[in-house]
């Protein structure tokens, strides 16, 4: 039987990573993919909790963040394919134009 | 048997993820995330969520992150990826990830002494579909309409000027 805190920190330390990388990176793409990640960690928590307490309703909230995360997925990319198109550029600073 | 495969794939996720936050190559990146998703989707099977983990291998693994692939190819920039922000950017960011992991550990530090996990009962994947659909059944009709949205909301947005 896994102890429920070994997944708690892998999810912690995932989440952590992902927090990190959006800070680091600098282009729009990969910021996404890091929000990802972030997401991931929390459907990890959900399901470590899920099985502590024996009740199905964490898989549940894992199923609809997977669901969001898609059309979330498509949205993104299809804004960030947007700016490429009209400034040829992703990188996040860029984008100043509300900078007073 | 059950630990050992829980470490080695939490070992695996933790490196696509690192390998992720290094490497300067967004293709690159977003196949460390794949697997990355996949071990997540073995921890997932591991943690009795079967449905979940093959829905995460088959949607996000599968589907989501080949989208990104899709969209790194068509944005291709020609003179790579900029370089990484300033230094004392990256120092911030690595401090705030230390306090962030700190917390955490503080609060998931308070359950190691509960009780141990209470044996899951019955079939999940049967009891996960009759929850999504007896008291979760709005929420889940509201999610068809998201994705409905999102649908047409990437069709308007990714749709060229000119078309007709």
């Amino acid at each position: 039987m896994i102890p429920t805190v070994w997944v708690l920190v892998l999810a912690a330390v995932l989440f952590v990573l992902g927090a990190v990388a959006f800070f680091v990176k600098r282009d729009l793409l990969t910021m996404f993919l890091a929000v990802e990640v972030m997401l991931n960690a929390g459907s990890l928590a959900f399901i470590a909790f899920a099985r502590e307490r024996g009740v199905l309703d964490g898989q549940v909230v894992v199923f609809f963040i997977i669901t969001v995360a898609a059309a979330e997925a498509a949205i993104g990319l299809a804004i960030i394919l947007l700016v490429f198109r009209q400034r040829r550029t992703i990188k996040a600073e860029d984008m100043r134009e509300l900078r007073g | 048997m059950e630990v050992a495969l829980f470490l080695l794939l939490a070992a695996l996720s933790v490196a696509g993820v690192a390998g992720f936050l290094v490497t300067r190559n967004q293709a690159h990146g977003a196949l460390l995330l794949v697997l990355s998703f996949t071990s997540l989707g073995g921890i997932f099977g591991l943690l009795g969520a079967p449905f979940l983990a093959a829905v995460q291998v088959i949607v996000y693994a599968g589907a989501i992150l080949v989208l990104f692939l899709f969209v790194i190819m068509m944005v291709n920039l020609r003179e790579g990826v900029p370089a990484e922000r300033k230094k004392w950017t990256l120092v911030m960011a690595a401090a705030l990830g230390l306090v962030l992991l700190a917390e955490l550990a503080l609060a998931f530090g308070r359950l190691a002494g509960g009780a141990p996990p209470a044996a899951a009962g019955g079939s999940s994947t049967a009891g996960l579909g009759t929850l999504l659909f007896t008291r979760y059944l709005y929420p889940f009709e509201i999610t068809s309409l998201l994705i409905l949205a999102a649908l047409a909301g990437g069709l308007t947005l990714a749709r060229r000027k000119d078309a007709p």
